[in-house]
């Protein structure tokens, strides 16, 4: 129900401001300027979608990895995803220099295509080195995830270091996370990606709540537990790696929304899960929306909205909660 | 039917935690462990369940190996305590024992059903809607004994039904130690077979069929209670000097130390 609104009210802000009569009309198909088809279409609509996207894939992994790490302060970044696709990106930056400017490859930029081949190695990095004969530990992934995540961060270093100001600027807008690039394209292979992982997830969701008791447990109540973490590994690899490469990284979505759901319905997967796609895609509307308005004529990386969104609310939540307890 | 252990040895890095273990647990029957810590005991529950692979032997649960049975159809005979189980996520105590109903297609309505049934039985029905992680250590640990009757409230078309419980009174206080008794001898008579470690003698004297004493990984003894409790041999175990006397009402044995 907020989601709709939200979007309607997203396609009104921006630089040009219109009416929401006008973006109704506009929606339903008789709109009066092509001016203004231009900017809701072309610009605004593939925008939004792309945050409902990004935004329903990070909150709804994050909850897949909380679940499977039994750890409420997981996020997707904890199997290397991110820092992985960080390095990617940069290097593309780095080495690619002028190429990335204009859309080189069909439409993705080559730091998209950098970022996503990043992200997916150092997943499938992880997962490896924490894989044996007796099944994945997730112990050792946490741990591998973090070593990882430190060898990313020194390459990252190393790059910003041998880059220009001019590189060095775009590498850091890009780990700001931004939907300013949006395309019909980036919307439709973000899209696919987003209906599948929502389409898959609900098969292991009752594997999840197993899960959180333990993984023995969860294989005396019957369930093959190295195929549910190989399942859910690889598409959090694949949906995150597809969100980064699209929309840079884009913090907080992913480690807090879920657990503000669960504070808000409890932990139940079956429910969480959906919840929390929706509570993410809600977030990255408006927070983007937010950063196209605040510094008009220029515009604010989304990322930053996010947390300045979340932050406080995640807060109030936590007083609230207290107060109860 | 039976779920047994035949001549199983598991060494782990260089350990040698059981050997030449056969054992027998019948259905309709329990079956207590007792031993000294380290002894082996919950080693040989992880073989018996198929948490661990035994490195020699055979383990069968009616008559199949054990492992030729699916995760699921093992799920649907088979329901498993431990000792300890980390939740650290805010289910309620309906939630906790509903996934105990998982392995089953019963339907929601009929789970519902269920979980309040085995919440009842084992005395915790006040606490349906009350919150794992802020529940006591004995209501826990009765909330998760809930979850695994749950799990094999109804007899299975694939076979028996067995129930390993590893110190499941370890929490509990004295009414609730005689109520997973009761609990457990109920679920005897409906022909489950109850594996059980316990650390308390007379625990184990007044509700086993069938007493093992396990020693440095080996069986020290089995058998009846009266059999298998004598003074020599919690002296050779235990390292405890004792009396063994005979229960006033109960007519069982009764170990005075």
């Amino acid at each position: 129900m907020l989601l709709p609104v939200a979007a309607l009210l997203s396609l009104t802000v921006g630089t040009v401001s219109i009416s929401w009569i006008e973006a109704l009309r506009a929606v339903v198909g008789s709109s009066s300027t092509t001016q203004i088809d231009t900017i809701l279409f072309d610009i605004r609509l593939p925008r939004i979608l792309l945050a409902i996207f990004v935004g329903a894939v990070l909150a709804s992994t994050g909850a897949v990895m909380q679940g499977l790490f039994r750890n409420p302060l997981a996020d997707p970044s904890l199997i290397g995803v991110s820092s992985g696709a960080s390095v990617g990106a940069s290097l593309m930056i780095v080495t690619a220099g002028g190429f990335i400017q204009g859309d080189a490859l069909v439409g993705l930029s080559l730091v998209s295509i950098g970022a996503f081949v990043g992200g997916f190695a150092s997943t499938l990095l992880v997962y490896r080195l924490a894989t044996s004969g007796m099944g994945t530990s997730v112990t050792t992934m946490l741990l591998a995830g973090i070593a990882i995540g430190a060898l990313a961060g020194a390459l990252n270093s190393l790059l910003s270091y041998f880059s220009n100001n001019d590189m060095l600027r775009q590498i850091s807008l890009w780990q700001m996370g931004n939907l300013s690039g949006a395309s019909w394209l980036k919307v439709s292979i973000m899209g696919v990606v987003a209906i599948l992982l929502m389409g898959l997830f609900p098969r292991d969701s009752r594997a999840l709540n197993a899960l959180l008791l333990g993984e023995s447990e969860a294989r005396h109540l019957g369930i093959n537990v190295q195929r549910v973490k190989r399942r859910l590994i690889v598409l959090t690899a694949l949906g995150v790696g597809v969100s980064v490469a699209v929309a840079g990284l884009v913090g907080f979505v992913g480690l807090i929304m879920p657990h503000i759901i669960r504070l808000m319905i409890g932990p139940d997967h079956r429910w969480l899960i959906p919840a929390s796609g929706l509570a993410g895609a809600i977030l990255l509307v408006v927070a983007d929306s937010l950063a196209r308005v605040v510094v008009i004529p220029a515009e604010l990386p989304t990322g930053i909205l996010t947390a300045i969104l979340g932050a406080p609310f995640f807060v109030a939540l936590l007083l609230q909660q207290r107060k109860d307890v | 039917m039976t779920m047994s252990a035949r001549d199983i040895s598991l060494h782990l890095s260089g350990f040698d935690l059981l050997r030449n273990i056969t054992l027998e647990v019948e259905a309709g029957k329990v079956t207590t462990i007792v031993g000294p810590n380290g002894a082996g005991k919950s080693s040989l529950l992880k073989v018996l369940t198929g948490e661990m692979p035994p490195t020699k032997g055979d383990v069968y649960l009616n008559s199949r190996l054990l492992n030729q049975w699916s995760l699921l159809e093992k799920a649907q005979m088979l329901a498993v305590l431990p000792q300890h189980t980390l939740l650290n996520f805010s289910f309620t105590a309906d939630e906790v024992v509903g996934l105990g109903r998982i392995p089953h297609q019963t339907g929601s309505a009929k789970d519902v059903e269920i979980v309040a049934e085995a919440l009842e039985l084992v005395d915790a029905s006040y606490l349906q809607r009350r919150f794992y992680t802020q529940m006591s250590g004995g209501e826990k640990q009765r909330v998760q004994l809930a979850r695994v009757l749950a799990q094999i409230w109804q007899p299975s078309c694939l076979g028996e039904q067995f129930l390993v419980l590893d110190e499941p009174t370890s929490a509990f206080d004295l009414s609730h130690q005689k109520l997973t008794l009761d609990i457990v001898r109920q679920l005897a008579q409906k022909g489950v077979g109850v594996v059980m470690v316990v650390h308390d003698l007379n625990l184990a004297a007044r509700c086993a069929d069938n007493l093992v004493v396990i020693d440095g990984g080996v069986i020290a003894a089995q058998g009846s209670p009266e059999m298998v409790l004598t003074e020599t041999l919690i002296d050779k175990v235990f390292g405890v000097k004792s009396i063994i006397s005979e229960h006033p009402i109960t007519k069982r044995p009764l170990v005075i130390t």
